[in-house]
C-alpha cells in the first residue's frame, strides 16, 4: 500500500540540487527577450504612442493588437479582457505593446523610450460606491455576477427572534508571492507553436491561445516548466503571458522568452478579491442560529475573469459549518478599475469564512454565550441540511474535531492564564481564538461534470508505468501523490510509476490544477485508469506487471497500452445551477483551528505565539506533504490576517516590492501543530478529499478572534496591521 | 557598465575628482543591488572598493573604536570584544536584513546611502561617532550628528569618500536600542530609537522619523533635567519637537510618533 505513506517527493531532488529548470532557466538558440509596455492610469483611451527616435527601432520586434490573428481577448469565462489594448483600457498596467530584442540591456533602454499618450476616462475605484452613468463599463450597473441562495423563510423568523445581531466584516486584497515570478517561452518546433512556462492549467492556456490566434488546438503545444508556486495566481494570468510570448515569437520568427520581474509581477497580475460581508442573524437565548441574512460583496476588478465562480464558492461557504433552517444569501461581484482580482487559494471561501467566524464570536459576546459553546450548539449533524439544501451525511463528528483542537491547544487553561496576565502586564496583551470551517473539494456545483476530466495511465514499452494528466506540480506534491495512487491501484512501489510532465500535445485534459480537486477528483480518475490498465493486462498487478507490459508490447508492436478513465458524475450528487440548490460539492473537508496571540501595546504589533490546526480531510495520501500543505496555508493565512496589505493607488498595487509588501518570515511564526482526523470519502482514491485550500480559510478568523480577545474589542477588518490596530484602539478610547 | 578597481586609496580619490565621470563607490553593494532593477539608465559607472585593504580596519583602542569603510555588520557581530564594549552596535547589526546582508553591508555604506531608516546609524550616533571624509584635498572629521543637512543630503563634498568611523570609548550606565520593523527579520525600520547615558549626559537618537537619522535634543535635555513622565503623551509632547515623521508606504506619521513616544515611555518607566 503506497497510499498513506510518506513517499519521498518525486520532484524533490531536482529542486533541492538546482537541477529543476524553471522558465527563466531555459534558453534556446537565437532566443529574444520580451518586454511589455503598459497603461499608465486606471481608465482611459490610447491617443498616441511615442517612440523615441534616439532608438533604432528596426532592431526590435514590436507587437500591438493588430498583430493578433484571431480574437483579441483572453478567453476565460467571458471574452471581455483584451490580450492587448487596442484603444480603451480599464486598469493601470494593462498590456498595450510588446517588444523583443536579443539584448536585455537594449530592451530595457527601449522600454524607457516608449511613451503612451492617453486620454483619461472616469474610473470607479470603490466597489461599494454606486456607479455614475459615465463609470458604467459592464452591463447596466457594473455588476459582474450576482447570485442568491435561499432556504426557508428568514423574514418571518427575524420578527420574533429573541436576539438579532448584525456585523460587517472586511478583508483586503492579497498578493500570491509565489517564489517564482510568472513567465513563458514560445517558439516554433515541428510545425507547432510550443509555449512552455509557469502555469497551473495547461488546457486553459491552450484554449486562450486557440482563441487569440484562431488556429486549431493541434497547432500548439503547451508545456509545463518547473513551477515555483502558484496559489491560484497561475490559474488565469499565464494565459495572458502565453499569448504575448507566442505573438512575439510568431512575428520575430524566433524563440521569445517573456519573464516578469517581481515588481511587474506584483503590479500586473491578479490578487485575492477584497470583500465586504454583512451578517444579520437571529438567535435564541442559548445562541441557536434561527435565521441568517448574508450579503457578500466582492471587488472583481476590471474584467470578469473568474469572479463569478469565486463569488459562488464564497457564498456557498458563507454560512459556515452550521445548521440553520432559514438562510438568505445574496452575493455580488462588482467591476472596479483595478487589476482584475482572480483565483487565490480558497477562492472566495476565506473571505466569507472570516466574516462568519468573526460573527460567531460577536454573537457569543453579545448574548453572553462562550464562543466554543456557541459553535458546539450549532454544528451540522448528520441528516441536517446546509444552505443549498445539501444533506450533511459526511460522518465526521464536528464537535469531536473541535474538542481535539481545544485539547491540543490547551485552550481553556490558556484563556484563564491570559486573563490574569493581561490584568497585570503594562503593555502586553494575550488572547486565544478559534475558527471552525469547511471547504468543498473540487469544482462547484456541476463544474466537474462540465470539465469531464480524463486521465490516462500508460504501460510503456520498457515496462514502466506513466501517469498522464494535465495536473501541474507547483510544489504541492501532485506528482508524488498521483504516483502513489497509481502504484496503489497496481500494487507496485511508487518509485516504479512515472508522472508525465504536462504537455497538451500528449496528456489528456484532466482539468485545471485548482479547487482542491487534484487529490480527490484526478486522484480517483488515476486510480480507475490504473485499474483499467491492469484489466487490459488480464488483471495483472504487483511486481509482475513490468514483465506483463513488456510482453504486451512484444505482442502488439507499435501500439499503445493505455488505461483510461473519464469523470462520471456520481448518481447521488444532484445540483441545480438555476436555483443554486443541491449538492454544491461531492465532499467537504472540515476543521477547527486555534490561534494564540500576543499584542504589544507599545508598537500595536501582533505576534502569533501558538497555532493548532486539526482537520478532517478524508484519507491522508502522504502525511508529510499534507502537513506541509497545512503549515503553508496557515502561514499564508497569518500573512493575510496581520501582515499583507496591498496598497492601491489609482487601482494598482503601489507597494509592489517584497520590501514593502510584508509576508511573514519564519522568525514571525509560531509552532504550527497539525492534526488529522480521517473519515474516508467515497469520492476520492483510498477515501481522500481535498486539502490544498482549506488551510487558508481558518487562520485569519482564529487570529483576529484572538486579537479581539486580547485587546477586549471587536476587530472586524483585515489586515490588522499595527497602524490599523492603533487607529482602532485609540479611536475607541476617544 | 564601467567598473573601476582602484588598488590604493589615492587612486580611488583621484577617480572621485573627475566631475564629468565620477564613479559611484560600491562596497557591500547591498543598497545598490536593491535599486539595480529600477536604475534610470543602463550605463552606470562603479568604483569597486574591495581592493582598498587599508579600509578594512576594525580596531578597538583604549580611546575609541575605529571602523574602516569596508568593515561589515558581521565583523562587529563576530567580535566579542566590540559587542561587549558597544553592545548597541552588535544589537543593531543583528537586526539589519538577515545574515546575507549583515555579512556584506558596511557601516560606512549605511551612512553613505543616507537612508533615514538606516539601522546602523542611530546606535553610532548615540555613541557620539564621527565620520572621517577624505579627498585628494585632504581629510576631515565630522560629527555624525552634524553629517546630514537634509533628505539624502550631507556635508560630504562630491569628491569625498567616507573612509572610516570613529566611536569614542566611555563608560555608559544606560544603553538601549529598539527597532520596530514590519516583521521580525528582513524588515526596514518603521521606527527606531537608541538611548545612551554617560558622564556626558543623555543621547537619544531615532531613525525613520525625520528626513535623516537624528538626535532628539529636546528629549535629551528633558532627561538631563531629570524630568519625570507620567504617560506616553508626556514623552510625545517633548519628543515631537525633535522629529518630523511622514506618511509613506511603510507606515504613518501618527504611528511613528505614537510608537516612538510609547517605546521611550515604557522603557524609562521600567528604568527609573
Amino acid at each position: 500500500m503506497s497510499i498513506g505513506t510518506n513517499t519521498i517527493r518525486v520532484d524533490g531532488c531536482a529542486k533541492l540540487t538546482g537541477a529543476a529548470m524553471y522558465v527563466d532557466d531555459l534558453t534556446l538558440p537565437g532566443m529574444l527577450h520580451g518586454a511589455t509596455i503598459r497603461t499608465p492610469i486606471a481608465r482611459g483611451r490610447i491617443k498616441k504612442i511615442h517612440f523615441d527616435p534616439a532608438i533604432n527601432w528596426s532592431e526590435f520586434v514590436v507587437v500591438d493588437h493588430r498583430d493578433i490573428p484571431g480574437g483579441n481577448a483572453v478567453a476565460l469565462i467571458e471574452r471581455d479582457q483584451p490580450a492587448l489594448v487596442a484603444s480603451e483600457f480599464r486598469h493601470k498596467h494593462e498590456a498595450v505593446l510588446l517588444i523583443a530584442n536579443a539584448s536585455v540591456h537594449k530592451l530595457r533602454d527601449a522600454v524607457r523610450a516608449i511613451r503612451l499618450e492617453v486620454e483619461p476616462l472616469p474610473a470607479i475605484l470603490d466597489a461599494r460606491a454606486t456607479a455614475r452613468p459615465e463609470q458604467i463599463q459592464h452591463g447596466a450597473d457594473n455588476v459582474l455576477k450576482r447570485l442568491t441562495i435561499h432556504k426557508g423563510d428568514p423574514g418571518a423568523v427575524f420578527a420574533s427572534a429573541p436576539h438579532v445581531i448584525e456585523g460587517t466584516y472586511h478583508t483586503g486584497a492579497q498578493e500570491h508571492v509565489y517564489l517564482e515570478t510568472q513567465g513563458m517561452l514560445a517558439h516554433r518546433e515541428n510545425g507547432r507553436m510550443v509555449v512552455r512556462g509557469s502555469m497551473q492549467c495547461p488546457y486553459y492556456v491552450l484554449d486562450s491561445l486557440t482563441h487569440a490566434f484562431g488556429w486549431p488546438r493541434e497547432a500548439f503545444s503547451v508545456v509545463q516548466a518547473a513551477v515555483g508556486g502558484g496559489f491560484g495566481g497561475k490559474e488565469d494570468y499565464p494565459s495572458n503571458i502565453a499569448i504575448h510570448a507566442a505573438l512575439l515569437a510568431e512575428k520575430a520568427g524566433a524563440p521569445v522568452k517573456l519573464v516578469y520581474d517581481r515588481q511587474e509581477d506584483m503590479a500586473a497580475t491578479t490578487k485575492r478579491h477584497p470583500s465586504w460581508v454583512r451578517h444579520r442573524t437571529a438567535v435564541d437565548k442559548d445562541g441557536r442560529l434561527l435565521a441568517m441574512e448574508i450579503e457578500v460583496m466582492l471587488d472583481g476588478g476590471a474584467y470578469v475573469t473568474l469572479s463569478p465562480v469565486v463569488l459562488s464558492r464564497g457564498c456557498i461557504h458563507s454560512s459556515g459549518p452550521y445548521f440553520c433552517e432559514h438562510i438568505h444569501i445574496h452575493g455580488e461581484a462588482r467591476l472596479t478599475n483595478s487589476m482584475p482580482y482572480g483565483a487565490f487559494r480558497g477562492f472566495g471561501a476565506p473571505q466569507t469564512i472570516f466574516a462568519m467566524e468573526r460573527h460567531m464570536d460577536v454573537i457569543g459576546s453579545r448574548i453572553g454565550v462562550d464562543p466554543v459553546e456557541l459553535r458546539r450548539r450549532n454544528f451540522l449533524r448528520d441528516g441536517q441540511t446546509m444552505a443549498t439544501g445539501q444533506i450533511y451525511r459526511d460522518g465526521t463528528d464536528l464537535v469531536a474535531l473541535m474538542d481535539r483542537t481545544l485539547r491540543e491547544a490547551d485552550y481553556h487553561a490558556k484563556r484563564k492564564s491570559h486573563a490574569s496576565f493581561n490584568a497585570t502586564h503594562p503593555y502586553l496583551r494575550r488572547g486565544i481564538g478559534i475558527a471552525s470551517f469547511h471547504h468543498g473539494s473540487g469544482f462547484t456545483g456541476g463544474g466537474e461534470t462540465k470539465l469531464a476530466s480524463e486521465v490516462w495511465v500508460e504501460g510503456m514499452p520498457d515496462g514502466s508505468v506513466e501517469v498522464q494528466t494535465a495536473q501541474t506540480d507547483m510544489g504541492q506534491g501532485t506528482s508524488t501523490i498521483l504516483a502513489q495512487v497509481a502504484a496503489d491501484a497496481l500494487e507496485m512501489s511508487p518509485g516504479g510509476v512515472l508522472v508525465a510532465t504536462p504537455d497538451t500535445a500528449r496528456v489528456p485534459n484532466s482539468g485545471p490544477t485548482v479547487a482542491s480537486r487534484t487529490a480527490m477528483v484526478v486522484g480517483k480518475l488515476t486510480h480507475r485508469a490504473a485499474e483499467d490498465l491492469s484489466k487490459q493486462l488480464g488483471g495483472v498487478r504487483g511486481p509482475s506487471i513490468t514483465g506483463a507490459i513488456r510482453a504486451w508490447h512484444a505482442a502488439n508492436p507499435g501500439k499503445n497500452l493505455v488505461g483510461r478513465a473519464k469523470y462520471e458524475k456520481p448518481a447521488t450528487i444532484v445540483w441545480n445551477d438555476a436555483t443554486y440548490q443541491g449538492d454544491a460539492y461531492a465532499s467537504y473537508s472540515w476543521a477547527t483551528y486555534v490561534a494564540e496571540v500576543e499584542v504589544d501595546l507599545r508598537t500595536y504589533a501582533t505576534r502569533v505565539t501558538d497555532f493548532v490546526a486539526a482537520q478532517e480531510v478524508g484519507r491522508v495520501l502522504n502525511p508529510t506533504l499534507a502537513r506541509g500543505q497545512v503549515q503553508g496555508g496557515v502561514v499564508q493565512g497569518i500573512g493575510w490576517a496581520i501582515y499583507e496589505d496591498v496598497v492601491l493607488e489609482d487601482g494598482a498595487m503601489k507597494n509592489c516590492q517584497m520590501t514593502n509588501y510584508i509576508i511573514p518570515a519564519s522568525a514571525d511564526l509560531p509552532p504550527i501543530r497539525v492534526f488529522f482526523e480521517e473519515t474516508p470519502s467515497p469520492y476520492g482514491p483510498g477515501g481522500a478529499k481535498g486539502i490544498g485550500e482549506m488551510p487558508i480559510d481558518g487562520p485569519a478568523p482564529a487570529v483576529v478572534n484572538a486579537i479581539s480577545a486580547a485587546v477586549g474589542m471587536s476587530i472586524d477588518a483585515i489586515p490588522v496591521t499595527p497602524e490599523r490596530l492603533m487607529e482602532r484602539l485609540d479611536g475607541a478610547h476617544g | 557598465m564601467q567598473v573601476h578597481r582602484p588598488a590604493t586609496l589615492d587612486e580611488a580619490l583621484q577617480l572621485m575628482q573627475r566631475p564629468d565621470a565620477r564613479p559611484q563607490p560600491i562596497a557591500g553593494g547591498t543598497d545598490l543591488l536593491v535599486s539595480w532593477h529600477h536604475r534610470a539608465k543602463e550605463s552606470v559607472r562603479l568604483m569597486d572598493m574591495s581592493r582598498l585593504e587599508e579600509l578594512r580596519t576594525l580596531r578597538l583602542t583604549n580611546e575609541s573604536l575605529e571602523i574602516g569603510a569596508l568593515a561589515t555588520y558581521w565583523d562587529v557581530i563576530t567580535s566579542a570584544e566590540i559587542s561587549e564594549t558597544f553592545p548597541l552596535l552588535a544589537q543593531a547589526a543583528k537586526q539589519v536584513g538577515a545574515m546575507q546582508i549583515q555579512t556584506r553591508g558596511t557601516w560606512a555604506g549605511n551612512i553613505g546611502n543616507g537612508s533615514p531608516a538606516a539601522d546602523g546609524v542611530p546606535v553610532l550616533m548615540a555613541y557620539d561617532a564621527t565620520v572621517t571624509l577624505a579627498s585628494s584635498r585632504g581629510r576631515r572629521d565630522v560629527a555624525l550628528c552634524d553629517y546630514w543637512t537634509g533628505y539624502k543630503k550631507s556635508v560630504k563634498a562630491d569628491d569625498e569618500l567616507i573612509v572610516g568611523i570613529r566611536v569614542p570609548r566611555r563608560a555608559c550606565d544606560f544603553e538601549w536600542f529598539h527597532k520596530v520593523g514590519a516583521r521580525a527579520a528582513q524588515a526596514i525600520t518603521k521606527v527606531g530609537v537608541a538611548m545612551v547615558h554617560s558622564a556626558d549626559g543623555w543621547r537619544v537618537t531615532a531613525n525613520s522619523v525625520a528626513p535623516f537619522v537624528c538626535r532628539c535634543r529636546a528629549m535629551e535635555a528633558a532627561l538631563d533635567r531629570g524630568e519625570v513622565f507620567q504617560g506616553p503623551d508626556d514623552v510625545r509632547q517633548v519628543i515631537s519637537r525633535d522629529v518630523s515623521p511622514i506618511d509613506d508606504l511603510r507606515s504613518t506619521a501618527a504611528y511613528r510618533l505614537a510608537v516612538l513616544s510609547r517605546l521611550v515611555f515604557f522603557r524609562m518607566s521600567g528604568h527609573l
